[in-house]
């Protein structure tokens, strides 16, 4: 497709962009931009960064967003470019647009009312109504989501339980040949209470240690949003970094050090809080019922 | 050796001592999860297909191949013969070379890649000249070019073109999209 013909794409997106600006602004957020180029990316097992002159291209703002939130800042938002090395398909472009928004004093369940918010939000303010139709199927955003645990999604879908017995390979392969093709519903699905190997920086629940308080969105089948209740304790942040590292290393990745400015922001004290990263392209994808994410960029280099 | 990030489409790789094409690939990737590459893969040498699916860090086998400089000459049946410099014979069977047997054309020059001697694939030049042998008439005028209409070109492969085009013009193909680029020659007459 032509550039000239996806002008009408490009109006759409430009709305999202501010209906999410207005939404988050509303609500008493302030936005902020925090560096592009970083000394170093956070450190995850599968997100590889790109370099750039000695330092990193971000794979994502979450660290220097926690740390203005350990600085007081409680309602944060951020939309802006990020980057993954290798990461092509047709829901994937090594650079695209990323939503972050921090809150200060809420745990993922509270996130989750933010984004039931900010989706009815935009769908009623883009199609002005609160359902779409998407890859062929009506999809109604308002007001029942589907909401599973990861445990009953695997037991349904792939036929064990990676909550009692973690396997990171069969889980990766199954999460997509298996669940995600049967978390495409007539309302948004979300997939929460991922296994403790799964946490990422999600915080473990309080009760239940083997389960991380994260979620993730999918719309259309296709995933949308991640969150956490963040991790707030340094001594488990430290330990899940250098895990990370360790593992790597194993992998024959690079590896990257550790981020000791987010270590000792959140040692002199982080507030309890939320986070949720949500693809913009991916949610635009949704609005203007695109297939591949080549369709709602101008340029996909 | 190749890894899983190498995969796309069009790569030859080697399984088990058997050479394949990528013929179709989707890279997924679940949230904070490791990259899945789905494959659907071509046997090189029966033309039988295969999923597969890589993981991340999976190592992948490159074939030893190599490539000649061939004529095609004519049609057998179901094989194609090409000729080679010392007017050798090289027969390819037509499962093996896919849809690339629509675009071949008597004396054609191509590139052909031999695995341990037997030919896999030929390369095409990228753009071929085929004269439509039929189409409907397009609406007198008409000479727009984002309304498309089927086409059936010498060999029996068929195309989409713009309506101003006729039966007898010759069309341009690319030969890596099997779709229509131009008209290069209006029926004469």
């Amino acid at each position: 497709m032509n550039i000239r013909d996806k002008k009408s794409v490009f109006e759409l997106r430009s709305r999202v962009l501010q209906c999410v600006r207005s939404f988050f602004i509303d609500r008493g957020f302030i936005e902020v931009e925090t560096p592009v180029r970083i000394p170093v990316p956070a450190l995850e097992l599968h997100i590889d960064a790109e370099l750039s002159d000695g330092k990193y291209l971000r794979t994502s703002p979450e660290l220097h967003m926690k740390r203005l939130v350990a600085e007081g800042y409680d309602r944060i938002f951020q939309m802006g470019p990020c980057f993954r090395r290798g990461e092509r398909g047709h829901l994937h472009n090594p650079e695209y647009t990323m939503l972050e928004w921090y809150r200060a004093g809420a745990d993922y369940i509270d996130m989750l009312v933010d984004v039931k918010a900010l989706i009815a939000f935009v769908v009623s303010e883009i199609h002005g109504r609160s359902a779409l139709v998407y890859k062929g199927r009506e999809i109604e955003v308002m007001p029942v989501w589907e909401c599973l645990t990861v445990e009953e999604a695997f037991l349904k879908f792939a036929g064990w339980n990676p909550v009692k017995q973690f396997d990171a390979d069969r889980f990766d392969c199954d999460m997509v040949e298996k669940v995600e093709p049967g978390l495409f519903l007539n309302m948004p699905v979300v997939l929460k209470d991922y296994p403790a190997e799964a946490a990422a920086l999600a915080r473990c629940k309080a009760g239940n240690p083997a389960v991380a308080e994260r979620w993730e969105l999918y719309l259309g089948g296709m995933e949308i949003a991640n969150a956490f209740s963040e991790l707030i304790d340094p001594v488990e942040q430290r330990r899940r970094f250098e895990e990370c590292a360790e593992k790597r290393r194993g992998m024959g990745k690079e590896v990257y050090a550790l981020d000791e400015d987010f270590l000792s922001a959140m040692k002199k004290g982080m507030p309890e809080c939320g986070g949720v990263a949500l693809g913009i392209d991916r949610l635009v994808m949704f609005l203007s019922d695109s297939v591949e994410i080549d369709q709602v960029m101008a340029f996909c280099v | 050796m190749y890894t899983s990030s190498d995969l796309k489409k069009g790569l030859k790789i080697e399984i088990d001592g058997v050479p394949y094409v990528v013929t179709e690939f989707n890279f997924s990737k679940p949230g904070k999860g490791q990259a899945i590459y789905n494959c659907k893969l071509k046997n090189m040498l029966n033309g039988s297909t295969l999923a597969k699916t890589y993981r991340s860090n999976d190592k992948i086998d490159v074939p030893q191949l190599s490539q000649k400089r061939l004529k095609y000459s004519y049609k057998d049946g179901n094989d194609y013969v090409f000729m080679d410099e010392d007017f050798e014979q090289v027969i390819m069977r037509e499962d093996v070379l896919g849809d690339a047997r629509y675009f071949l054309i008597e004396d054609i020059a191509v590139d052909v890649l031999l695995y341990n001697d037997k030919p896999m694939e030929v390369v095409l030049p990228t753009f071929v000249e085929k004269k439509i042998i039929y189409t409907e008439p397009g609406a007198r005028g008409n000479t727009a070019t984002n309304v498309l209409k089927p086409a059936t070109v010498e060999g029996g492969y068929q195309i989409q073109v713009p309506l101003f085009v006729n039966q007898g013009d010759i069309a341009k193909i690319d030969t890596r999209t099997g779709e229509y680029v131009d008209r290069v020659a209006a029926k004469k007459g």
